[in-house]
């Protein structure tokens, strides 16, 4: 079989990533001028949120990529090798978008406003933030946050370029494991890094400190769980798109099987997170506790908390639940597009209820920032995609990818 | 419960058998079934067998065990005896999620292991006849049915051309008996004149 191994971008693809940014970009503007120039500090806070929210979800979604990357080649597997580097390529996203996200949140901490993060003001805090104080602080936040995204990226890039080095030609038995070997180390790394922010620190700052007096542990996996589903679907709407453009020869209903078992697995254990963290606090019934979910259970967020249950959870619990559907391009297709809503949302409902407690603000401008984000996702895929072989046909464990069946 | 007579040819590798499972199936014989001493992956695509429904049977009882649970608790505490835990209402469906949980994880487990031992026949001291003990140990097997119409000696000699390295033709009761292999040998026994044992 010949493989067509370079991408080239069609023109629908081009004209449909700049109008998603043209949308994002007119977004934003339309938020800046009814709320973003307001003089009223919760009205700014208003259009800072939503950046803080669409930049930090697609910021962790495209770093999923590399989380998922990187876990496969510690575990030795092969299967993911023919659309390897599709996952690759979503990965490459997350310089952008971290210079982004991590402009956005600078800005929010040193803007001079406290209405996201109240714990800022060092002329309100009381007790409880002052215990907070040695973790929850400008510098700590400024450091980490810069740190966080740097090594993403520079990981990422290293991983990146190791695959890359495949394409120079076959490998010898020896060179094969020497490759993996680096491989493994690399993604290691990586892995520890993501440990150290996705999974503990990164949520508590970026996400938990918007409700600085309350805190929950679940609150980090929840969120790694939340990105994790998001980025997985996202890699098979790539690599479906791809497909039915005629490339990704070696991919096929086998290797989208297994991405389906792992929308559904995620979506399960997103579940398990949700409610292990919803049920303690509703059983224990502190006030400080359950001021958390007053706005969101009792208050008018209602409607999104529970919708958010029923397309995180029930939906891809009953419909990706057969063997046949994860098999089927089009329902994977319509499960991935509704997962990242879905995630999507329950990133707004995270995030917004601090702020605005007491009405649901507008949310076709948050709808609109998110397209923009999807749109320069779309850019940066397609452009890498496009630079470089899409399928990693000397790396030594390819044959497996060829050959697995589920 | 009939004794039929069957044409057995064993294999000594799994790379012989793939091959042969595929050629005999399309020279129109139908096989019984194959022998293997583990588990080959794609072995039942090649045979051609449907997929188990076994995964259905799993869900059926998981529902089942889902509605036992919430139907209960929620009877026996919202409406036949409620009680007051901690001033939360009677019917306080986040506490009974974790039962739910484990009643319909419980109800599929065993449900599905009852429904797979079923489905092959498995219980204590229940035994069937076996073509050969070594596919339990190191040989593959390949059971071809035979008809009245099957010729013998043609089906032999194809088996051998495709690497088989021992055929035979054996007969077999298809009924399984209650008792233990190196007590109970009755039904061997009962074999008619000329079977090869």
């Amino acid at each position: 079989m010949t493989i067509r191994e370079h991408f080239e971008i069609p023109k629908r693809y081009n004209l449909w990533s700049f109008g998603l940014m043209a949308v994002g970009i007119i977004s934003i503007i339309l938020l800046y001028v009814t709320h973003g120039a307001s003089n009223d500090e919760h009205e700014r806070a208003r259009f800072w949120s939503s950046l803080l929210q669409n930049s930090v979800f697609f910021l962790l979604v495209v770093n999923a990529a590399m989380f998922f990357i990187s876990a496969t080649i510690l575990a030795w597997a092969g299967w993911t090798m023919s659309f390897r580097r599709v996952a690759e390529a979503i990965a490459s996203a997350v310089p952008v978008i971290g210079v982004i996200c991590g402009a956005i949140l600078l800005a929010i901490v040193f803007g001079g406003d406290h209405a996201i993060y109240h714990w800022t003001d060092e002329k309100r805090l009381d007790e409880i933030l002052e215990h907070k104080s040695p973790f929850l602080n400008k510098t700590f936040f400024t450091v980490w946050t810069i740190l966080t995204i740097t090594l993403w990226s520079l990981l990422g890039r290293k991983i990146r370029s190791l695959s890359l080095s495949t394409d120079k030609g076959k490998m010898s038995v020896e060179e094969g494991k020497q490759y993996q070997w680096t491989n493994t180390v690399w993604s290691a790394l990586f892995l520890f890094v993501f440990a150290l922010t996705v999974m503990s620190t990164v949520p508590w700052l970026w996400l938990m400190s918007i409700d600085a007096h309350w805190f929950s542990t679940m609150y980090s996996w929840y969120t790694f769980a939340s990105t994790f589903v998001s980025g997985m679907a996202l890699i098979a709407l790539f690599v479906i798109y791809l497909k039915n453009k005629g490339y990704l020869e070696y991919t096929n209903e086998e290797h989208l099987h297994d991405l389906g078992k792992f929308m559904f697995a995620f979506s399960v254990f997103w579940c398990y997170l949700w409610f292990s963290q919803y049920m303690l606090i509703w059983y224990s019934n502190q006030p400080e506790e359950t001021k958390y979910f007053e706005p969101r259970v009792e208050g008018p967020y209602r409607g999104i908390f529970f919708l958010n249950i029923i397309i995180n959870f029930i939906a891809p619990l009953l419909l990706l639940m057969k063997r046949g559907a994860k098999r089927n391009y089009t329902t994977v297709t319509i499960l991935a597009v509704m997962i990242i809503f879905g995630h999507w949302l329950d990133f707004f409902q995270m995030v917004q209820p601090a702020n605005s407690g007491d009405h649901v603000p507008m949310m076709l401008y948050d709808i609109g920032v998110g397209l923009g984000f999807v749109g320069l996702i779309l850019f940066i895929v397609g452009r890498t995609l496009a630079k470089h072989p899409v399928v990693p046909k000397n790396h030594p464990f390819f044959k497996e990818s060829v050959i697995h069946h589920t | 419960m009939a004794i039929r007579k069957y044409i057995v040819g064993s294999f000594d590798d799994e790379a012989a058998l793939f091959p042969a499972v595929k050629k005999v199936r399309k020279s129109g014989y139908k096989i019984h079934d194959v022998y293997t001493p583990f588990p080959i992956h794609g072995l039942d695509t090649a045979m051609g067998l449907r997929d188990t429904s076994l995964h259905t049977a799993g869900f059926i009882y998981a529902i089942t065990g889902t509605a036992t649970a919430l139907g209960f608790i929620s009877w026996a505490l919202a409406y036949d005896w409620p009680l007051n835990f901690g001033g939360k209402p009677y019917f306080s469906l986040p506490a009974w999620i974790p039962i739910t949980f484990e009643l319909t994880v419980l109800f599929s487990s065993v449900g599905m292991v009852l429904t797979f031992c079923y489905l092959c026949q498995l219980a204590p001291f229940v035994k069937k006849e076996h073509f050969n003990f070594r596919s339990t140990d190191d040989i593959f097997l390949m059971a071809l049915a035979c008809t009245d119409k099957t010729n013998e000696a043609e089906t032999i000699s194809f088996l051998q051309s495709l690497g088989a390295k021992d055929v035979k033709v054996d007969q077999r009761e298809d009924r399984w008996w209650l008792g233990r292999y190196d007590k109970e040998s009755e039904v061997f026994e009962k074999k008619p004149e000329g079977a090869v044992v």
